[in-house]
Parts: structure tokens; C-alpha cells; sequence
């Protein structure tokens, strides 16, 4: 019965984006409408030659919900690398010019490039590796399997959609241009319904689950997916100018909406590159290290004082602007107290080893979670001493903030989503161990020595460059122009590019590594699987 | 008053207060005692359930 409703639904959905994909305004709109129309046009297909089948058994409750984070797991590896490899290129495209080719000339120059980008590495493998292990971690931690059945599926595929929409969007020019918010008015649309689901589906787990506590994990998980549903509504406040076509108008303007946009922002960075993550990291560290967390105490403490405070931290975005005074001051004051809380959290998962340092000489994966939380700390010292007026007067607009996001990007949440792929690759195809522990060493010194050639030249330049716009001559006058220091950041944009082509090498190897725990490496033996899940529970 | 004077007045008088105190509230909360005990099962929750969720029938695990 539910099928005849699917039917109709769909149906009108394929008619509707026949009609947008005629009408349409602009190119961004019209692929979009064809795309959405040979989607729902198939699923319409598939599911009028199923309609009459028996309906499916029900899932067992007594497993988990596995296949949809190996998806996930899949996307977050195949995303990482395109996301990777598309950074690599617009840092080549800055140092040499002549990589905005002519005869791609509005399609695939720096400007359209860039979100593309910034999207694919936070929210396609970020975002990816966020959903798939938030899934794994409820259910484990819950004893429970995922709530709302299919819905798992929904999120996972309506995310990759929206992926797509939002990358083949930049490329067409469809874009609302504030920063990590790009998409237009439908693909916000769309994503807030995924979302809302995805929030279902982990609240309803944590709602039937068996254990009597909600385990830490979950409580960042939980507020990365709330924050940032709340965060998506108001920053995307948008009136469309016509329903065929991808041209909004934003609600807030002025100074009220560089606000709203950077309330966004950094609450990105904070809810969901650090409490997403840090839920990652209160899982797979004390998983890894075989050990509980240092300290649960620290582990609440430090959970609510990061949620009190990080909210607050959006104006040191706009030092020096029309903003008022005042609210600079309070984003700049908020973000230094915030070194506090985020340093809890590197304590709490660097002491989770005290007592097991040594497993750090054996065992690359963990070596990778420790690094990752070296760089956590670093890039959560930095961010506070950018934020002060007078570092920011120096630093603001220059490649020093590029290096810091990339300090905390590809070290910290990088990092840490390696160390997690690695843990739940064996687990998820039932492996015994990694294929090759020597290629995940290669992995850890390709991506850390990327890393750190990518984040000292872009201190050297971004100090450099800040140095040279401020520099004023006896009589007042500018002494460099911006194209001196354009030619003068060469040879540090060049070794910057070289740190992305290390990074990107060392996601290769995971990928081939990866492929091959699953293809190649000795399966878990029958009886040791079997042994292993009648093991009563405590 | 003007609404935003009025909501700036009370962000930065009873509003930070009240927050504050939530805050200092979770402190004491997580350090009240007996809670050694709970933080301690509650951190060990990793360790438990790893290939199948707890069994259907039968009350939460007993802690």
C-alpha cells in the first residue's frame, strides 16, 4: 500500500523537475532539475516494478545496523580524495596562474574551485566520515540497533545528493557566496529534511537504547547535529526570486548579516569539526588505546563548557569592521576563555594512554588519534591568539589563517577520521587485522610531514604578507602594492602545494589499503566470530 | 525600551548570571557523590555490546 503512495509522490516530483528543467532561469538550476529528475524518475521505475512484492521481513533487532556506515565509510574514503586532490590543484592554480586554463574559463578557475573545495573536504568526507561513525558509535554505545530502519539509508543517499547538488552548484555559479554555506535556497531546503531525519534517527537510538547512561560520545554527536540544524536554518534565511531558478536574496543584510554568517562560521568549526569529532575521538581513542577515557568527570566538564562558550566566538571574524565594538570584544573574549575547554579535551584523550605510551611505538593507528590530537591542540592555541585585535590587525586576510584551518583540517579532524577508518574497516568487513601496518605508517609521516611543510610556509607568507600591506614609507605612503606580495609568496606557495601532494599521497595509500583489508586480509575465523558473539553481555 | 537595549541589558546582567550558574551547577553535579562509581560504568560503555546490541527482552543491563 505504502508503494502506491511512493508512487504518486515520485510521480510528482519526476513531472515537477520536468518543468523546472524547462523553465529554468539559469544553467546551476536546469542540470540540478535534470538531475533530480533522472533520480526520481528511476526510483519511480524501480519501485512500479516492486510494487507488488511481498514486503521485506523486518530487521532483526539483535544486530546491528552495519551496511549503511560501510557505505559511509566507502564515501568518506572516496570524498576525502576528491576533496583532497581538488585542493592540491587551486594550490597550484595560486602558485602558477596559467592552471586557470583559458578554455575552462568560469567553470573551473580559483573562484569557482575554491567552495568546491571547502565543501568536498568538510562536508562530503567530514560530513561523511560524521554521519557513518556517529551511526556506528549510538549503536555501540547504545546496545542498540539503529532507530527508524530505512531512514539510515535515506540520510546516507540524501546527503550524497546533496553533495552533489552543492559541487555541480559551484561549478555552474549557483551559489549564495557566504563562506561554508555556498548552496542555494533548494539544496538548504533539502538538507535541513535530511538533517531533521538524520537527528531522528540518533535521538531515537539513544531514546531505546540499553545501557542506563548516555555515554560522552554521544552527548557531542548529539549537539553537532542540533547546532548545526539551527545554525543551517538562520544563516540560509533566504527569499528565491522565482521558483525556477537558483537566484536568492538573503533576509538579514548589512552588517547584521556578516553576523549571522559568522555566527555560522565559527560555530561550523566549533560544532562541527570539534564536538562532532571529539565524539569520534571519545570513541575510537579509548577503543584503540584498550583503555576508558582519562577522566569522565573532565570529559562532562569540558562538554558543557565548550557548548556555553563557543557560541559566543563568531565576532573575532570581524575585527575591524562595521560591527560594533563591543561585540568584538565579546567574540574575541570568548574565544580566548575557549582555549581552556579545548585544551580539556586534548588532556583527556592524550592521558587516555597514560599507562599504554607504549603502544604508540607499535601500533601506526594510534600514533595517527595522538597526532591528531597534537595538532587539536596546537590549531585550538592558535585560534585564540589569532582572535586578539592585535594579532588579527596582522593577521587577518592573509595566508595565515589559511595555514591555521589547515592545521586543525587536515590535522586534526584528517587525522582523526584516518585513525577511525582504520579502526572500522577490519571491524566492518569482519577482518582480522589491517592489510599492511608498514603502508599506514607510510600514511602518518606522508600526511604529517604534509602537513607541517603546508602550515610553516603559510605562517612565513601569511606573516610576510601582513607585514608588507601595513608597511608605510617616510612619507606616509603604502610601500608594496598587492601584486609585490603576490610574486613574494611564490616560493611558499609552491612548498605549500608540495605539503597537499604529501597529504594527498598518503589518502591514496589508505584507500589501496583499505580496499585491500577488505578484498585481501585474513577474515575474523568462524569460530572466533562465533565465540566472539555469544560472549554474554556484562 | 527599545527591544535591543533591552535584550543587550539582559544578556550581559541575568542572563550571563543564569547561565553561569547552570554551569557551575554541571560542576558540581559531575563531582557530587557517588558519581565516581556511575562515571566509572559509564566509561567502560565502550567495551560492552561491541558485535550485537543487548539482548531484546529483559530489563536495561543491570549497573
Amino acid at each position: 500500500m505504502t508503494n502506491y503512495f511512493k508512487l504518486i509522490a515520485l510521480g510528482l516530483v519526476v513531472i515537477f523537475s520536468m518543468l523546472a528543467a524547462s523553465y529554468a532561469r539559469d544553467v546551476a538550476y536546469q542540470v540540478h532539475a535534470i538531475i533530480i529528475l533522472l533520480i526520481s524518475a528511476g526510483m519511480f521505475l524501480w519501485t512500479l516494478r516492486h510494487t507488488d512484492e511481498p514486503a521485506p521481513a523486518a530487521a532483526p533487532q539483535n544486530q546491528y545496523m552495519d551496511n549503511v556506515i560501510r557505505a559511509g565509510v566507502i564515501a568518506t574514503t572516496f570524498w576525502g580524495v576528491v576533496g583532497f586532490l581538488a585542493g592540491t590543484f587551486i594550490a597550484f592554480q595560486l602558485a602558477f596562474p596559467v592552471l586557470n586554463f583559458d578554455w575552462a574559463q568560469g567553470y573551473a578557475n580559483f573562484g569557482r574551485l575554491r567552495p568546491l573545495h571547502t565543501s568536498a573536504v568538510i562536508f562530503a568526507f567530514g560530513g561523511n566520515a560524521l554521519i557513518a561513525t556517529s551511526f556506528y558509535i549510538v549503536q555501540r554505545t547504545s546496545a542498540a540497533r539503529l532507530w527508524g530502519g530505512n531512514a539510515a539509508w535515506f540520510v546516507f543517499w540524501g546527503y550524497q545528493l546533496f553533495i552533489v547538488l552543492a559541487a555541480t552548484g559551484y561549478l555552474l555559479g549557483g551559489t549564495q557566496s557566504k563562506e561554508y554555506a555556498e548552496p542555494e535556497w533548494y539544496v538548504d531546503l533539502w538538507l535541513t529534511i535530511v538533517w531533521l531525519v538524520y537527528l531522528a534517527v540518533f535521538v531515537g537510538t539513544i531514546i531505546k537504547r540499553k545501557e542506563r547512561h548516555i555515554y560522552v560520545a554521544n552527548w557531542f554527536f548529539l549537539s553537532f547535529i542540533i547546532t548545526v540544524a539551527m545554525l543551517h536554518v538562520f544563516n540560509n534565511l533566504s527569499i528565491p526570486v522565482s521558483i525556477w531558478g537558483s537566484k536568492s536574496v538573503q533576509v538579514f543584510s548589512g552588517v547584521q548579516d556578516a553576523m549571522v554568517q559568522w555566527w555560522y562560521g565559527h560555530n561550523a568549526v566549533g560544532f562541527f569539526l570539534t564536538a562532532g569529532f571529539l565524539g569520534m575521538m571519545y570513541y575510537f581513542v579509548p577503543k584503540q588505546a584498550d583503555r576508558p577515557v582519562f577522566s569522565y568527570k573532565l570529559s562532562i566538564i569540558h562538554f558543557w563548557a565548550l557548548i556555553f562558550l563557543y557560541i559566543w566566538a563568531g565576532p573575532h571574524h570581524l575585527h575591524y569592521t562595521a560591527l560594533p565594538d563591543w561585540a568584538s570584544t565579546l567574540g574575541m573574549v570568548f574565544s580566548i576563555i575557549l582555549w581552556m575547554p579545548s585544551w580539556g579535551g586534548m588532556i583527556n584523550g592524550l592521558m587516555t594512554l597514560s599507562g599504554a605510551w607504549d603502544k604508540l611505538r607499535t601500533d601506526p593507528v594510534l600514533r595517527m588519534m595522538v597526532i591528531s590530537l597534537g595538532f587539536y591542540g596546537m590549531s585550538t592555541f592558535e585560534g585564540p591568539m589569532m582572535s586578539i585585535r592585535a594579532v588579527n590587525a596582522l593577521s587577518h586576510y592573509t595566508d595565515w589563517t589559511i595555514g591555521h584551518v589547515h592545521s586543525g583540517a587536515l590535522g586534526w579532524n584528517g587525522m582523526i577520521t584516518f585513525g577511525a577508518l582504520y579502526f572500522l574497516v577490519p571491524k566492518l568487513w569482519n577482518r582480522e587485522r589491517l592489510y599492511s601496518l608498514s603502508l599506514v605508517s607510510w600514511h602518518f609521516w606522508l600526511a604529517t610531514i604534509g602537513i607541517v611543510l603546508y602550515a610553516a610556509s603559510m605562517w612565513v607568507t601569511g606573516i610576510m604578507e601582513g607585514l608588507m600591506w601595513r608597511e608605510v614609507d617616510a612619507n606616509g605612503f603604502l610601500v608594496w602594492s598587492f601584486a609585490d606580495t603576490v610574486s613574494a609568496k611564490l616560493p611558499m606557495n609552491i612548498v605549500r602545494g608540495l605539503g597537499g601532494v604529501m597529504y594527498v599521497t598518503g589518502a591514496l595509500i589508505m584507500a589501496y589499503n583499505l580496499w585491500m583489508t577488505a578484498k585481501a586480509a585474513p577474515a575474523v575465523e568462524e569460530d572466533v566470530a562465533a565465540a566472539h558473539a555469544a560472549t554474554p553481555a556484562e | 525600551m527599545e527591544t535591543y537595549s533591552f535584550l543587550r541589558e539582559v544578556a550581559d546582567s541575568w542572563g550571563l548570571l543564569a547561565m553561569f550558574t547552570v554551569f557551575l551547577g554541571v560542576i558540581f553535579w559531575a563531582f557530587r557523590p557517588g558519581s565516581r562509581d556511575i562515571h566509572e560504568d559509564t566509561a567502560n560503555i565502550p567495551f560492552r555490546h561491541d558485535s550485537k546490541p543487548a539482548p531484546e527482552s529483559g530489563a536495561p543491563a543491570e549497573h
